[in-house]
């Protein structure tokens, strides 16, 4: 497959949210706001592209009996990075995030990618994978988010978008309101899948 | 002492890790099938997480914040919690084979279950002392088992009921999710005093 190819199948067919179902965690606990939403998408972004490109580079020499120890060391040290990093430049971002930053280290896409992809192919393309997950899992943040914000807030990025006398279903931006969220779109993604195929 | 209960009720019910906190959800969808396999997650998540909060509080007091070696806590942490479990992993198939066959699948699972990490740096950044760390990281334990239970409860129920094509496993989990999270919400008011 060429890098556009690697590319595009985060985004929509292999989306690391609404098709695999991983890194729930992150997924719904964060996405209060349209403004976390991103600022973890592109943290976990980050995350993704440096540990994919090193162990891409590292995995003629790294022992198969301790790749996953030696996995984690590599993502955990980006992970380091951008709390500290974030932390420095956008300390609102990083209190409202919390200690889901530090949790990037467990997200299983991360992990998953090392193991399924960039500890089996080059650097290029493990980019391209990178990138496409990335993208993906920030597309699916967002909109989980803008539904959250609009619904429970009546804004998008802090700016009112409802008519004038509309009263929040704050519901929404509490946990109840994040599952129901998921569990809906899942829901939409699959009758839509399901009714292509048919 | 009635300090240390609040903070265990609080973990257990009030602030319920994975309802209320979103705190291993993988676990919480993916082994939540049948009652008896969530029980012995449970089992398993509350041994560890246990031990995990003890190990790492001190590795963070004596280790860490001496050489002021904050900033390596993630990486510390996470490399602690995965040998850990190797560790306790190879106790167990030594001491009782009967409880190695209750967790033993479940335990190489929990190194990347984001509630033992979670509930690890919770207690580093709520500044517990180590009876209040013990306390934490057991209700944090009971607390995710409780939910894998009742969770677990409700869809070995949920195979009876006829459940829209679309909405099968995953989606009808999550709405499942949202209704636990819902009651558990009621309890909020617990603490406001």
């Amino acid at each position: 497959m060429g890098f556009g190819q690697e590319f595009t199948k985060g985004i929509l067919r292999e989306n690391p949210t609404f098709k695999l179902v991983l890194g729930i965690c992150p997924t719904l606990a964060v996405t209060t706001s349209l403004e976390n939403g991103i600022g973890m998408g592109l943290a976990t972004m980050f995350v993704l592209l440096g540990s994919n490109v090193f162990i891409a580079l590292l995995r003629n020499f790294i022992p198969d009996k301790v790749r996953i120890p030696a996995f984690i060391v590599i993502i955990s040290t980006f992970v380091t990075i951008v709390d500290l990093v974030m932390a420095a430049y956008a300390p609102d971002l990083h209190a409202a995030l919390g200690i889901f930053i530090p949790l990037i280290v467990v997200n299983c896409i991360i992990m998953g990618r090392a193991e399924a992809f960039a500890s089996k192919s080059g650097v290029w393309p493990s980019i391209a994978d990178a990138l496409g997950m990335g993208v993906g899992f920030t597309l699916a943040l967002s909109i989980i988010s803008v539904i959250r914000e609009v619904l429970g807030n009546g804004t998008i990025l802090g700016f009112p978008v409802m008519f004038a006398d509309y009263s929040p279903a704050v519901i929404m931006i509490l946990p109840p309101g994040a599952f129901l969220t998921m569990g809906l779109l899942l829901g939409l993604f699959n009758f839509w899948t399901r009714r292509k195929t048919q | 002492m009635e300090h240390l209960f609040i903070i265990f009720f609080g973990v257990v019910i009030v602030n319920n890790v994975v309802l209320t906190k979103f705190l291993g959800l993988c676990p919480f969808f993916g082994v939540s099938r049948e009652l008896r396999s969530a029980f012995s997650m449970g089992l398993a998540v509350i041994f560890v997480m246990t031990i995990a909060s003890i190990v790492t509080w001190t590795v963070n007091r004596y280790l860490l914040v001496p050489f002021q070696m904050e900033f390596l806590k993630t990486i510390v942490f996470i490399l602690v919690i995965a040998t850990l479990v190797q560790f306790v992993e190879l106790v167990i198939a030594r001491v009782s084979p009967v409880l190695q066959r209750v967790l033993g699948i479940y335990l190489p699972l929990i190194t990347t279950n984001c509630a033992v990490l979670g509930v690890c740096l919770i207690n580093i950044k709520e500044d517990f002392n180590l009876i209040e760390t013990i306390v934490y990281g057991f209700g944090g334990g009971v607390g995710f088992m409780l939910a894998i239970c009742i969770m677990a409860g409700i869809r070995e129920r949920l195979s009876l009921a006829r459940v829209p094509a679309a909405m099968q496993g995953f989606p009808i989990s999550f709405i499942i999710g949202c209704l636990m999270a819902l009651s558990f919400f009621g309890f909020q008011g617990f603490f406001s005093h």
